[in-house]
């Protein structure tokens, strides 16, 4: 026979508390992905948090090593998935800086004019996710819809929805197609109506307020010691926008608002987003107002791959440069760069050390969610578990960013 | 840019004098290679300098420099916000690889360390919870390393990889790691 303990339960007006282990995710859908936090709950509080990361640690930046500059860009697709054309772009500049070329004009109004595009789908994302973090449902489906329309751009562009891997060392891919531009004006029509009817949808909504107003608030000396970027900063009142402060491509060609709160909560990190959508709606009319003609590639056949493909199949010259391109790649001048561009997640560098050889010797990206996601853990107001998951939201990580 | 990376230089010879070695400006970014017991030393210098202000650290990067000695490399890029400059420190490090870390200057270089310490065994004195970042724990060696192999070890998980036994870091296994810690930065 087994000895009972007799339990002794605690004073009413002395609680007995114990720290609780709570391991949230990796499988969790508050988690935007699979990011694993070991918690130490004592009651609802959150008292430490222990991240783990890596689960989809891919090694791009080890991989990139043996890829040619040119291969390179698939894997950049994968970093953050929500918005490709972007981190293509970060590439493309980096390598572009070290051969000490440009991309032809019309070339590089067609890449802003997409990654205003992947911004505008990544925003669209976190409109819809952070409430839907919070329990309400309806604004995912409403964002999901107006982000179909531009994987359609995207799809008619590159040919892929996501991956579109569009970009090249000293230009694109390929000319835009026909019909596109009434398609995408058609988009830029609808688009800030639908803006207003997100927000209709949320921003009345008194729950969603209660939980992302004055809660992750996070100051603007804070947000710069944590090295947050892009719109979480923005959210802080800091007022830095690379397109703006370094510009790139034809930025500066382009008017357009750096959207700037000052309450650094939650809510301000949702609304600059919000904003940031409209302004990026305003930069893809104006590159479609500006764009010349011209060549979409640059006229380097040591570089550019030749633009007429069926030459390639009569003429010795250009299928020796097809061949010498896909099989060996170009040589890119010894030298380091480091080239960062506004992504919609914040600050996406690249750092190419090039020994003179086809392929990097070293590439390292600067991912702004794997900082970002850092910053949640410096977050020290929000001590509920609840309102950890809406800050962790309202920063927008990307685990295939973070774990690159 | 030339009048902005003359005020640099001047400033930091005003401070360091022949301590930090200029290797000049390209691509937007000025640069220079600083010793690894200046580090810290230096990173605080700009940060805090009321005209220099380079407030925001972008990134922490390992480099392995195989075969070349030294053979390692941290890689510091700073960006001022209210001046808009940028600056890269180079710091070349010996094998194994150890370098004071700036956690104590900017708290984000958290988790920049710890990957470096991750990718390639740089090891960041004073650091507060260095562990692995993306590789798990019992992990044998350090991916990114010029000569480790870019599919891994063969044992039963891996059928792919390379042969041969993992290398084993003799000096890493005695020392005193701080493990099992846990990250607060916020803290």
């Amino acid at each position: 026979m087994t000895e009972v303990t007799e339990l002794s339960w605690p004073e009413a007006d002395a609680p007995h508390t114990k720290e609780v282990l709570l391991n949230l995710g990796p499988q969790h859908p508050s988690t935007h992905g699979v990011l694993r936090l070991v918690l130490e709950l004592d009651g609802e509080y959150v008292a430490r948090v222990d991240p783990h990361i890596g689960y989809l640690h891919r090694g791009t930046e080890k991989l990139a090593e043996s890829f040619t500059y040119t291969q390179i860009f698939p894997l950049t697709d994968r970093l953050d998935y929500l918005c490709p054309p972007s981190n293509n772009l970060a590439f493309a500049l980096a390598v572009e800086k070290l051969l000490g070329i440009d991309a032809p004009i019309r070339a590089q109004y067609i890449r802003v004019l997409m990654a205003e595009l992947a911004r505008i789908s990544g925003h669209l994302l976190i409109t819809g996710a952070l409430p839907l973090d919070l329990g309400a449902m309806t604004a995912l489906l409403y964002a999901m819809r107006e982000r179909e329309m531009i994987m359609d751009l995207l799809e008619m562009i590159s040919g892929a929805r996501m991956h579109t891997s569009f970009c090249r060392v000293g230009g694109v891919r390929e000319d835009l197609p026909d019909g596109f531009f009434p398609k995408i004006r058609e988009f830029c029509d609808i688009f800030p109506n639908r803006i207003r009817d997100y927000e209709r949808l949320v921003d009345n909504n008194r729950v969603f307020l209660k939980r992302t107003q004055g809660i992750g608030v996070i100051s603007a000396a804070d947000g710069i010691d944590l090295g947050l970027s892009g719109p979480n900063l923005r959210a802080s009142g800091v007022d830095w926008d690379i397109r703006r402060d370094e510009p790139y491509e034809i930025y500066d060609r382009l008017a357009f608002n750096v959207i700037t709160r000052d309450e650094g909560d939650c809510y301000a990190r949702w609304r600059c987003r919000v904003e940031e959508m409209r302004e990026s709606v305003r930069i893809i009319e104006q590159c479609l107002d500006q764009m010349p003609d011209g060549p979409f590639q640059i006229d380097m056949p040591t570089i550019a791959f030749p633009v007429d493909k069926d030459r390639v199949h009569c003429s010795m010259e250009a299928l020796i440069q097809h061949f010498d391109l896909s099989a060996y790649g170009f040589k890119v001048p010894k030298g380091e760069v480091y080239s960062a561009i506004e992504a919609p997640k914040g600050e996406l560098g690249f750092y190419i050390i090039s020994d003179g050889s086809p392929k990097p010797f070293r590439m390292k990206v600067r991912a702004p969610s794997f900082v970002n996601l850092q910053a949640l853990f410096g977050v020290t107001n929000a001590r509920y578990l609840a309102d950890m998951i809406a800050v962790l939201g309202s920063l927008d990580p990307v685990m295939a960013e973070v774990d690159k | 840019m030339s009048a902005e990376t003359s005020l640099i230089r001047s400033l930091i010879a005003e401070r360091f004098g022949e301590a930090i070695e200029e290797l000049g400006f390209s691509h937007g970014v000025y640069a220079f290679a600083a010793s690894p017991d200046r580090i810290v030393e230096l990173c605080r210098f700009l940060k805090e300098h009321p005209t220099l202000r380079f407030d925001f650290l972008s990134d922490i990067c390992g480099v392995d420099h195989y075969p070349e000695m030294p053979r390692y490399e941290a890689v510091y890029h700073l960006y001022s916000l209210p001046n808009k400059w940028r600056v890269r420190i180079k710091c070349r490090l010996g094998d194994p690889p150890r370098v004071p870390s700036v956690t104590g200057v900017w708290r984000t270089a958290n988790w920049h360390e710890r990957e470096a310490w991750d990718m390639y065994g740089i090891r960041f004195e004073g650091h507060p919870d260095l562990r692995r970042i993306y590789m798990w724990e019992g992990f044998e060696g350090f991916p990114q390393r010029k000569d480790f192999p870019l599919r891994g070890y063969k044992d039963k998980l891996n059928p792919f990889g390379a042969e041969g036994p993992p290398p084993t870091q003799p000096d890493l296994a005695t020392e005193d790691i701080p493990q099992g810690g846990r990250s607060t930065p916020g803290t």
